[in-house]
């Protein structure tokens, strides 16, 4: 491939000119990355204020009058969508995706920057769409967040005039938009990197990232296609998931539709969603452990087959979200299986990072201390994965609070948690200033104690049997009073998380105007997104040259370097790379 | 469910070898400091565009492949406790389908041809091809939504036996897929229409429409013979 004619169009990137177009309609990988994650913030800020309602209710029951049963079921349906798909999918996928995809490959831009462009005004409308279900008559869908089938639809369910539709519509467009923006990232990996950025030669974040884009790319058509056949049951009167039921004592015209059918294709979305969810998360904490443990990432090429191989494995688990939906024993076996194996290579990145930290120099910054926070939870969400994973153990907990403890640990906590940590490590590079080191601490640690002691009793609380989705406890002989105490303490440290947020909003927020000065490269990384010739790097990302890759992303502590780091881009004879003078543009 | 755990099978199998080849198992840490000039790529050249294609053609087939999935689950008979849960009652096909196959053929030919042509240089000849390529695709669209109205009129109804259901949502899904390519393909048409060469980029959309066009040919056959066999 002749790399020379096609590798420099700087002349071909129409730099913009007004503020419009610079900021709003931009085809620059860099804003549309911000707009991603701004809309992405907002919307989970909303999610982050229903689960307050739920704690509310579930803490202090009868004392909010404004919360009956309706919207509580409500609030849950409407947190775990939000944050599942327009928060973690987006953030990672559309906002750091964007943002260093074409910076740590080398490359000027994504390669259809005007799909990239419409993707994000795609998924703007989708959140459009699901926040207007709030305002329709009948309020937003409170099916829960997997919308199963019959009930979904069903009069009596909150939000099955509009809600529900608005949702399926929502997720529709959401997936279109994701498409585009999914095209462009693995394409981008794929044909645009710079010379010398060979596949094994990538961060570990851009692994990530593609392999989880994959996945979505392969995962979500299962949604849409779900969603189609409900819509359609819903307002044509198919009957491809309902089954003869009685509505409100009257008999619908469904029959023989098979609710068991929308739950397979339901969560052949929803397994992989959580790797969707993960595989980021794992790149991302890889390549911030290894830059603030000086040291090279431990087994970089068992980091990228693990990688693959979850990605691969993940999509022959999803019926173990089921076995209390009546599987033949030896179906369940089967997955139970797949999903004790695809505990092998997590458990092997596990291990790395820890012996990457070992004898490392660490440097307990802010996204450090998020990284190690991950690892930590991350490892107790994952073992009570394996308890779950095995069909014995899961259905007599599948209902309980248990399993609410296990996937907020393991796909809540810890991917916010690198959020966090991605957001302070790249903000320098993102806005050319420093965030505020003490605030971003306290930050952390209110964070990580807090919502341990949300989510550790709630495991407790599940082995007790106390039952998840329920509006109120009631009088139930096997739950003890002590049980409403334990409740009301999680709620309160539920709101004392919530509240430590706005620190984070805060910090943000304040360092923009008085934050320190970064410079080019505050962190001292290798990768080539901090050796752009301006900080933030303008459009185009290099100059008129591009840069050249010449080593691996994890060249720490190497003997005879003058610094203890050695950028991608640096050529072996020790000359100074053509864009490596820093200058900052904040 | 197996038919799709087979396909994303084979997919991941694919995408793993794949992999594999460009190099998954080089030691990236020791051949630091040198630059051997391989894998080198660059800006979205034509390579780019025709590789994202591929990938939405990758991302096509696991949707219709979720729905022919979904078809014969829901189609399988179940009777349970005695109970006959079988309530599918196949389509009387329309014989219009076999029009609109060899239409969609036609269509294919036809972009074919206005590829080749343009390979070779023939203008004129490209130019016809890329007519007959769309205008075809027009009159399958048209032959189905014909289709869609004689089994109306025939009393098969989405809401009356999911075999219906079926029927009208594959083909109208496969139908807004060509509609979707009709819209590249004008544009592409308007182009060549309006000068006397093509350009690369033009070259490229024709090859790009072409290979969209035999792929929803081959997607339509799948689906013609699943509907016509069940």
């Amino acid at each position: 491939m002749s790399y020379v004619a096609i590798a420099d169009q700087h002349a071909h990137l129409h730099d913009p000119q007004t503020f419009l177009t610079k900021y709003v309609w931009s085809q620059d990988h860099k804003v549309i990355a911000i707009q991603y994650m701004v809309t992405a913030m907002a919307i989970g800020l909303v999610a982050i204020g229903l689960s307050m309602m739920m704690r509310l209710q579930l803490g202090f029951p009868g004392t909010f009058h404004f919360i009956n049963p309706s919207s509580y079921y409500q609030f849950v349906t409407m947190h775990g969508m939000i944050m599942v798909v327009y928060l973690l999918t987006a953030l990672f996928l559309g906002g750091f995706g964007n943002y260093l995809i074409p910076l740590m490959c080398g490359s000027r831009d994504m390669v259809f920057p005007y799909l990239n462009m419409v993707s994000y005004w795609v998924y703007l409308l989708a959140v459009l769409v699901l926040v207007a279900s709030f305002f329709v008559p009948g309020g937003p869908t409170g099916a829960g967040w997997t919308l199963y089938p019959p009930q979904a639809i069903l009069a009596g369910t909150p939000g099955a005039d509009w809600g529900i539709t608005l949702m399926l519509v929502s997720l529709a467009i959401f997936i279109v938009g994701f498409t585009m923006g999914g095209l462009n990232y693995v394409v981008t990996v794929l044909q645009a990197r710079c010379r010398g950025m060979t596949l094994m030669r990538l961060p570990l974040s851009v692994w990530g990232i593609f392999m989880a884009t994959v996945l979505a790319l392969l995962a979500f058509p299962a949604l849409l296609v779900s969603a189609i056949m409900m819509i359609l049951d819903n307002h044509l009167g198919t009957s491809f998931f309902m089954p003869a039921i009685m509505s409100l004592g009257d008999q619908t015209g469904h029959k023989g539709g098979s609710p068991l059918l929308f739950q397979h294709l339901f969560w052949f979305f929803g397994h992989p969603e959580v790797y969707i969810v993960a595989l980021p998360a794992f790149g991302i904490v890889s390549d911030l452990i290894s830059v603030n443990a000086r040291r090279h990432i431990f087994g970089y090429r068992m980091m990228v087959w693990a990688i693959v191989a979850i990605g691969v494995l993940s999509f022959v688990v999803w019926a173990h979200h089921m076995y209390v939906s009546g599987m033949n024993p030896y179906f369940g076996f089967f997955f139970a299986t797949t999903t004790l194996i695809i505990a092998i290579p997590t458990a092997l990145k596990v291990y790395n990072w820890v012996l990457t930290l070992w004898r490392g120099d660490v440097h307990l910054t802010v996204p450090m201390l998020f990284a190690i926070g991950f690892v930590f939870t991350f490892i107790n969400g994952g073992l009570t994965g394996l308890f779950l994973g095995n069909v014995t153990v899961d259905v007599p907990l599948s209902d309980t609070y248990f399993v609410v403890a296990h996937f907020h640990m393991v796909m809540g906590v810890s991917p916010v948690l690198v959020v966090c940590g991605a957001i302070y490590h790249w903000y320098p590079k993102m806005t050319g200033r420093m965030t505020n080191e003490t605030l971003g601490k306290l930050h952390f640690w209110f964070t990580f104690f807090g919502t341990y002691a949300i989510f550790l009793p709630m495991h407790y609380l599940g082995i007790l049997g106390l039952p998840r989705r329920y509006f109120a406890m009631g009088d139930t002989y096997f739950i003890p009073d002590s049980v409403q105490s334990m409740n009301a303490a999680i709620s309160v440290a539920a709101l004392f998380v919530a509240a430590s947020q706005l620190i984070f909003l805060f910090n943000l927020a304040w360092s923009l105007k008085h934050g320190k000065p970064a410079g080019g490269n505050p962190w001292r990384a290798t990768t080539l997104e901090w050796q752009t010739p301006e900080t933030p790097p303008r459009h185009g990302n290099w100059g008129p040259e591009l840069p050249v890759v010449y080593r691996w992303a994890y060249e720490y502590g190497a003997p005879g370097y003058k610094d203890d780091f050695v950028p991608q881009n640096q050529p072996p004879d020790g000359r100074i790379p053509a864009t490596h003078g820093q200058a900052n543009h904040g | 469910m197996n038919l799709i755990v087979a396909a994303v099978a084979l997919l991941a199998g694919i995408f793993v070898w794949w992999l594999a080849v460009r190099g998954l198992t080089t030691k990236s840490w020791e051949a630091q400091g040198t630059y051997d000039g391989r894998d080198a790529a660059g800006m979205a050249g034509p390579a780019a565009a025709r590789i994202g294609l591929w990938v939405f053609l990758a991302v096509v087939s696991s949707f219709f492949a979720l729905f022919i999935t979904a078809y014969l689950m829901r189609m399988s008979p179940a009777v349970v406790k005695g109970v006959d849960l079988r309530d599918w009652r196949p389509v009387a096909e329309p014989g219009i389908l076999w029009v609109n196959t060899a239409l969609l053929v036609a269509g294919s030919l036809g972009m074919q041809l206005a590829s080749s042509a343009l390979g070779r240089g023939k203008f004129e000849l490209a130019n016809l091809g890329m007519l007959a390529g769309g205008f075809c695709a027009i009159a399958f669209l048209a032959g189905q939504w014909l289709a869609w109205h004689q089994l109306q009129a025939a009393g098969y109804y989405a809401a009356s036996n999911p075999a219906n259901a079926f029927f009208y949502v594959l083909t109208g899904l496969h139908g807004l897929h060509l509609l979707g390519g009709l819209f590249v393909w004008g544009r592409a048409a308007s182009r060549m229409s309006r000068g006397r060469t093509a350009t690369a980029a033009t070259r490229q959309s024709v090859e790009l429409c072409t290979v969209y066009w035999h792929y929803l040919l081959v997607v339509w056959l799948v689906l013609f013979g699943l509907l016509l066999t069940t």
